[in-house]
């Protein structure tokens, strides 16, 4: 992966560029010094490293509106930052761009429970908001795994999920409106408190634009009142085939549960080892199925599920019969992360999506990679949307070892696209994806996609050098060929 | 008389393209064009008609999702649903008759292609939240597709989003993936009587606010209650407040009770059965009986649900209005008599946060007034660049949502 080539000109202006900043942010709010640039480095995707030309850390949108109009003029790039966990490298600075963190912007300024929206400040983490309206029972729905640190800001950048987007839906569904800031400086804002755009939906293509098309500063969703009861069964199987077939099976019974999770053997082990939540150890797959609703609907779909998972030929079917043994079954999964990084030096998490039916065969292949590759593999993932997170086990001080899991990991993607599937289903292209794009995409689909940015940032200053491998002049992108039209085509019906 | 194209395949409506950006043709671009009555007027000279590139390419019930070439018949997407107990859960109402066209005559692309949703968008969203991938044709004549087929995918930006609600003026869509989901097994519906309108979205609110899961909520004031169909509705002489549940049985006769007993506050609580209960909310989907007569500007509003009443109150006293409201208040359709402008001044003028869109109206006042909301300067620029990005030379309905775009 190469980033663009910096610009020395801009690199060479750095001084008066910061002066400008500090006109624009006074005080603490622009960062120079290598120290404290140091922490802004690389985002969740550590392998990746740059530190950034200059740090800004703006608190007002107007602030916001006037370093983007500023950098604008002088032609200096811009990456927007939220709290850097994102996975895929979306945060990655640039050594010649301004990154502007967004983590001043951590005030809720609305809570609207007649309209059952709350709306927030870019930087307020996504638990943030869940924690502002829980004593009214109400809660923000999608819930990535890092939710007591990411923001909402970057929740919208990257269209974020989590264990619950199966039955309530990902960030995009959740999303009522958002405040922008323009590269040029405008501000916009897309959405509110009512339903639906009034125009084209630029708020559904913002929501998942990776920073590229603008910057987020104030954000509205919208809240639900949380189920009476949630329970979850703990279904223990002995092949990877079985629980697949089980997942597909509730799913194709016209239930769709809270949240479907599935881990494999090596992450049961490692979760286990961690965290001693009860897991069964004798078997190849484990699946979390939580059903939540008002008790009566709960304790009949608990049932349907166990029989569909008997038939299946699970081997282990616990149902939780208190809150804390509902906790228990999920404290292993939201723990599997670092267990895994308790068993590995390194590890990469990998974020294909593919058609349910496919889990079966895909775990299958994976396992085969895992072998051609000599490196070891932990599945943990969103069963009930088919969504993978194939965890890739290496040791980055030894010699090649990255290189090979990074072909692990474009041999898992690949197969993927292959099924019917995509590059991520959740956490974004970036840096980390970008080069695998024509995998999915043709070169038209792409200058398309890249058309669009065109029309919010034409110069291309807001975080270049992601999501697409080949950056093309909005210029060149806007030339016409056209070609044919002559002939009346004389085989096309007319009336 | 417009010359129109009716391409077989998706290479024949390229071909069209085509043909239309070399010599710059405006092409009105459409499915069935039951919906050509929304919009700003477009009187091309020539037209595409999609409706030639009919058929389901892909139907993994098991899977929740479903391909069609853009101009299959909604009645033919229903039907292949039906039969396995699945629905697009937008609840994609049938303009058709509000719009003076036939009933059930839309294709699934024009569906996409104006982003519509029935009563159900409050708990599952709109068409754009169910479009999962997309084939269409830019203004630049290339094929382009975005998403897939799968539920979670953030491969990209969203261009299906972009597309839904675009009314054909940035690309015309060949192929469509969309989610489906399990019906559900049972349907009731609470009733509220005799509610003004404040009141009545307050109990919409709490029922909203409720752990209950509400798929539908509607207020009929007494004229628009007076039309329905639905005997036990129209009977009632009283505004009729309408709050839907579904799911398994058990579970919908559980919350039924509960909610019976948390709105009865707001007086007493009615129910609606079975096929009673459909009939209803296909009436509130697809507006055109309860809006009533068919000379009236027929005005969509979309606003925070609490704003709604307030609104309404302000608009009658400056207009004729007739009004009913979905969407726990936030939706409000509204029937304009006797205005020039079919009320569009006004409207607009004591509209807060939110968007007033002209659904039904002679041309001449459609090609006057404006009528989609119009924008913000910033936002009104941004929106015309993206136009000029898929679609340069203005091909493609061009003018349909507002002048340049
Ligand atoms: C342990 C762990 C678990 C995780 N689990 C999940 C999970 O379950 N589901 C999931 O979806 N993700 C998950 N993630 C990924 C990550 O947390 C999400 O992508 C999150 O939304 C990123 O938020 P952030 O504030 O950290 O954004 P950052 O990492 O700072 O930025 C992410 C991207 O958004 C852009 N951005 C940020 N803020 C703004 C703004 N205000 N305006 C415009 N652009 C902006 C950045 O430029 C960048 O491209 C996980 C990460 C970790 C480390």
């Amino acid at each position: 992966m190469e980033m663009p080539e910096p610009d020395r000109s801009v690199i060479a202006r750095r001084r008066e560029i910061a002066a400008a900043l500090r006109d624009i942010v006074p005080g603490e709010g622009v960062i120079t010094s290598e120290d404290e640039l140091k922490a802004f480095e690389c985002d969740g995707l550590m392998a990746y490293r740059q530190l950034p030309m200059i740090v800004v850390l703006p608190s007002t949108t107007e602030q916001v509106a006037a370093v983007l109009r500023y950098c604008h003029g002088a032609g200096v790039k811009v990456v927007p930052r939220g709290a850097g966990t994102g996975l895929s490298g979306g945060a990655l600075p640039l050594a010649d761009g301004v990154l502007l963190g967004l983590g001043k912007f951590n005030r809720i300024l609305d809570i609207d429970f007649d309209n059952r929206c709350v709306v927030a400040q870019p930087g307020v983490t996504n638990l943030g908001i869940t924690n502002a309206v829980a004593h009214a029972g109400f809660y923000y729905a999608p819930d990535p795994s890092s939710q007591i640190a990411c923001t909402i800001g970057g929740n919208v950048a990257e269209n974020s999920g989590g264990v619950h987007c199966l039955k309530y839906g990902l960030t995009a569904n959740n999303v009522l409106g958002v405040e922008l800031a323009l590269m040029n400086g405008e501000i916009v804002r897309l959405g509110g408190k009512h339903l639906d755009a009034e125009g084209y939906d630029l708020l559904g293509v913002v929501t998942g634009s990776e920073g590229l098309l603008g910057v987020i500063t104030e954000v509205t969703v919208r809240i639900l009142k949380k189920p009476e009861t949630a329970r979850a069964l703990l279904l223990g199987f002995p092949t990877n085939e079985s629980a697949s077939d089980c997942v597909a099976a509730v799913i194709a019974a016209g239930i769709i549960p809270g949240g479907m999770e599935m881990m494999d053997r090596p992450a049961i082990h490692a979760a286990e080892a961690f965290v001693k939540a009860g897991y069964p150890l004798d078997v190849e797959a484990l699946l979390i199925v939580e059903l939540d609703g008002p008790e009566v609907e709960v304790d009949l779909l608990i049932e349907r599920v166990r029989a569909i998972a008997a038939d299946k030929g699970a081997v282990t079917c616990r149902t939780s019969t208190s809150e804390a043994e509902r906790l228990s079954f999920w404290a292993g999964r939201k723990a599997a992360f670092p267990a895994v990084g308790r068993i590995s030096p390194d590890y990469m998490c990998m974020d294909g999506t593919i058609p349910r039916k496919q889990l079966a065969r895909v775990l299958q292949r994976t396992t085969e990679l895992s072998t051609k590759h000599g490196l070891r593999v932990a599945n943990v993932f969103h069963a009930g949307d088919g969504n993978l997170h194939p965890l890739i086990l290496f040791d980055a001080n030894k010699p090649g070892e990255l290189e090979s899991a990074e072909a692990f990991g474009v041999d898992i993607l690949r197969l993927c696209v292959e099924v019917g599937g995509v590059l991520t289903g959740e956490h974004g292209v970036g840096v980390e994806k970008r080069d695998l794009m024509p995998v999915m995409f043709d070169e038209d689909d792409l200058k398309q996609q890249q058309r669009l940015k065109c029309a919010f940032d034409p110069d291309a200053l807001l975080n270049p050098g992601k999501v697409f491998p080949i950056l093309h002049r909005c210029a060149e992108l806007g030339r016409l060929h056209v070609r044919g039209g002559q002939t009346p085509f004389p085989d096309l019906p007319r009336f | 008389m417009a010359t129109v194209f009716r391409p077989r395949d998706a290479g024949e409506a390229l071909e069209a393209v085509r043909w239309a950006l070399a010599g710059t043709h405006a092409l009105d671009v459409a499915g069935a064009g039951t919906k050509r009555g929304l919009g700003r007027p477009i009187n091309g000279e020539y037209a595409l008609d999609l409706s030639g590139l009919a058929g389901i390419t892909l139907y993994e019930p098991e899977e929740l999702v479903l391909s069609a070439q853009a101009g299959t018949p909604m009645a033919a997407i229903e039907a292949a649903l039906v039969a396995r107990h699945q629905m697009l859960a937008f609840e994609p109402p049938d303009l058709g008759p509000l719009l003076g066209q036939p009933a059930n005559a839309g294709t699934i692309g024009g569906t996409l292609a104006c982003n519509l949703a029935g009563p159900r968008r409050i708990k599952s969203g709109a068409a754009r939240d169910h479009f999962l991938g997309v084939a269409a044709i830019s203004g630049r004549a290339e094929r382009f597709k975005s998403g897939g087929r799968v539920v979670k995918n953030v491969t990209g930006y969203d261009l299906c989003k972009l597309l839904a609600g675009s009314y054909g003026t940035l690309g015309v869509m060949t192929d469509v993936t969309v989610k489906v989901l399990p019906r559900p097994e049972k349907t009731r519906t609470v009733l509220l009587l005799g509610l003004d309108d404040a009141t009545a979205v307050k109990a919409l609110a709490a029922a909203l606010n409720s752990p209950h899961e509400v798929s539908g909520a509607a207020h009929l004031p007494p004229a628009a209650a007076r039309r329905s169909a639905v005997s036990y509705v129209s009977g009632a002489g009283r505004a009729v407040t309408a709050i839907r549940l579904e799911g398994p049985g058990p579970s919908v006769a559980y919350r039924c009770e509960k909610l019976r007993a948390e709105l009865a506050v707001f007086g007493a609580v009615e129910e609606l059965h079975s096929h009673n209960s459909t009939a209803l909310w296909r009436e509130l989907r697809d507006v055109a009986r309860l809006v009533g007569e068919s000379n009236r500007a027929v005005w969509r509003l979309s606003v925070p649900p609490m704003a709604g009443p307030g609104l309404v109150a302000a608009l009658g006293r400056v207009l004729d209005v007739a009004a009913f409201y979905d969407w726990g208040g936030g939706l409000i359709w509204l029937a304009v008599a006797g205005a020039a402008d079919g009320g569009a001044a006004a409207i607009r003028g004591a509209l807060g946060d939110g968007h007033a869109t002209l659904m039904r109206a002679d041309p001449a006042v459609r090609a006057v007034v404006l009528v989609f909301q119009p924008q913000l300067p910033a936002l009104a620029a941004l929106s015309r660049r993206v136009k000029e990005n898929f679609d340069p030379r203005g091909i493609l309905n061009p003018g349909r949502m507002a002048a340049g775009v």
